[in-house]
């Protein structure tokens, strides 16, 4: 092997040095913009993160596709989940009058919400797809509350990144970034093609977020958390998807 | 590392005998990116199976689930008990990790292609290695071609050397409309993506059309690959291989 010369070893470490210094100051950055999942770690961390911070500077304004009303599916599939528990039962009897959202964490007026006051602030309808992960999809019509409605009422801090949102299973909830918690098309949706939401569908509140997938659209919504770390919450990275190693960020 | 195209001279490596020359075959840059690319593919290959196996149902238009009549349906259980596909079997799910895996080899895959796409551009390997030149389109170089092919004679001598017509055609047709089409359809079926550019989707018909066509074009690659790894067998496997690794071909003797 030839040795290497001096001109060789100072240009060689100096490109070396340069080279570091501007991935780190690319890391930071890309930290800085907020295009890092809280799962960039891991054997998929690259993947997470590079779908994440691409999506997330292509879609900041973009809406999900909405469809006309003849595209309304006539026999939309609910992929029924949990079977109700006996205070969910209680509930329904009741046609979910006593039903309540709450709203804490990193707010600056914490809430609670009945649905007849969620029906009072503005709504949206709005004819979109659930895209499951495994592949199939239906379209329907979701009429909801705009999340953001609600954030305006309860204040955000200005240090909450995250939104986490809980359904009546304690095991089942999901959490999003305060862009898709902000987004337009971010619902509390409470009706469907018309009517009120069916419970097979997540009724009587459900999170529905067509930018993603159908795993994020968590059905039976009761609690909703604002926080600057999705560490304190739950298990793990604070969503329950973690535990069959699904994406935190679906909209791939 | 010289990564440009070789020199298209033949060169005597140093330490070989004059009679046994080497000839420089494949740049740096081919090897690399074909050898990610058979990483890339084989990882998004076995993730699409176990993805494939959550829903082994295929549809036309834009929506598809239990509930519609399906286009197809692949005769295998599936790894969810709502999907009905007449076994009383319900596959291990590996679709968490599965996903995972095929979206970061899918950027592995894009970020090769790019490399490669535009090293093929700016150093004429598409142009010199991949078109066929006129002579090579002619019917009778064609034909010729063919009929070495169905008279499963042995590769010719200059095979060592470039592609033949039809390698140049079906090469181009893997690059150029088949790697395309494929990333195309799988971004077609992100809900995020269609957001930005919804006409990705329609275009194609509609989402669950578009995971159809994926599932198709992933055919047609699989078939590339089985042919592909066959002509390598039948033209030399160690002398094919070596070109793709080493990047030299040692000849003529052993060329052919």
């Amino acid at each position: 092997m030839k040795p290497i010369s001096r001109r060789k070893l100072i240009t060689g470490g100096l490109a070396t040095t340069a080279g570091l210094v501007g991935v780190g100051a690319a890391a930071t950055l890309i930290r800085r913009a907020g295009l890092v999942p809280p799962d960039c770690r891991g054997p998929y961390g690259p993947g997470e993160t590079l779908t994440y911070a691409a999506q997330r500077i292509l879609t900041r304004h973009s809406m999900a596709r909405e469809f006309s009303r003849d595209m309304i599916s006539k026999t939309p599939f609910a992929n029924e989940i949990a079977p109700p528990t006996d205070l969910f039962k209680a509930h329904q009897e009741k046609g979910f009058s006593d039903w309540r959202l709450t709203v804490g964490g990193m707010v600056a007026r914490p809430g609670s919400f009945s649905l007849s006051d969620l029906k009072s602030m503005p709504m949206r309808s709005q004819i979109t797809e659930v895209a499951c992960e495994e592949g199939w999809s239906y379209i329907a019509e979701w009429i909801g509350t705009p999340l953001y409605e609600v954030l305006h009422e309860v204040g955000p801090l200005s240090e909450a990144k995250y939104l986490a949102y809980f359904s009546t299973d304690p095991n089942w909830w999901e959490s999003i970034d305060l862009t898709d918690a902000m987004h337009p098309q971010t619902c509390l949706t409470w009706g469907m093609n018309d009517g009120d939401l069916p419970v097979p569908f997540g009724g009587p509140l459900r999170m529905r977020i067509p930018r993603q997938l159908g795993y994020k659209s968590v059905k039976f919504i009761t609690h909703i958390e604002l926080a600057d770390t999705l560490k304190g919450l739950g298990k793990r990275l604070g969503y329950i998807e973690q535990d069959y190693a699904y994406s935190w960020y679906a909209g791939m | 590392m010289n990564l440009c195209y070789p020199a298209r001279v033949p060169h005597i490596a140093s330490g070989r005998s004059v009679s046994n020359p080497q000839i420089a075959r494949h740049a740096a840059v081919v090897r690399i990116t074909h050898w990610l690319t058979v990483i890339a593919f084989l990882i998004l290959l076995i993730t699409g199976g176990e993805i494939v196996i959550s829903h082994p149902r295929f549809y036309l238009g834009e929506v598809g689930n239990v509930t519609t009549t399906p286009l197809f349906t692949l005769p295998i259980p599936a790894s969810r008990d709502t999907v009905p596909t007449g076994y009383g079997y319900v596959m291990p799910d590996q679709n968490g990790w599965s996903r995972d895996l095929h979206f970061e080899a899918g950027w592995l895959l894009v970020f090769t292609g790019l490399v490669y796409g535009v090293f093929g551009l700016w150093s004429g390997h598409f142009r010199r290695d991949l078109l066929p030149s006129r002579s090579q389109w002619r019917l009778t170089a064609l034909w010729a071609v063919v009929a070495r092919y169905l008279r499963r004679a042995p590769a010719a001598a200059e095979d060592a050397r470039s592609y033949n017509p039809l390698q140049r055609i079906a090469y181009l047709k893997v690059i150029f409309i088949l790697f395309p089409l494929v990333i195309w359809t799988g971004l077609a079926m992100s809900p995020g993506f269609t957001s930005a550019m919804p006409i990705a989707v329609s275009a194609l018909g509609g989402r669950q059309t578009a995971r159809t066509l994926h599932f198709f074009v992933s055919g047609a690659l699989v078939l590339f690959l089985v042919v592909h790894v066959a002509m390598v067998i039948h033209a030399g496997f160690r002398s094919r291989m070596r070109a793709m690794i080493t990047g030299r071909v040692t000849s003529p003797e052993e060329a052919a």
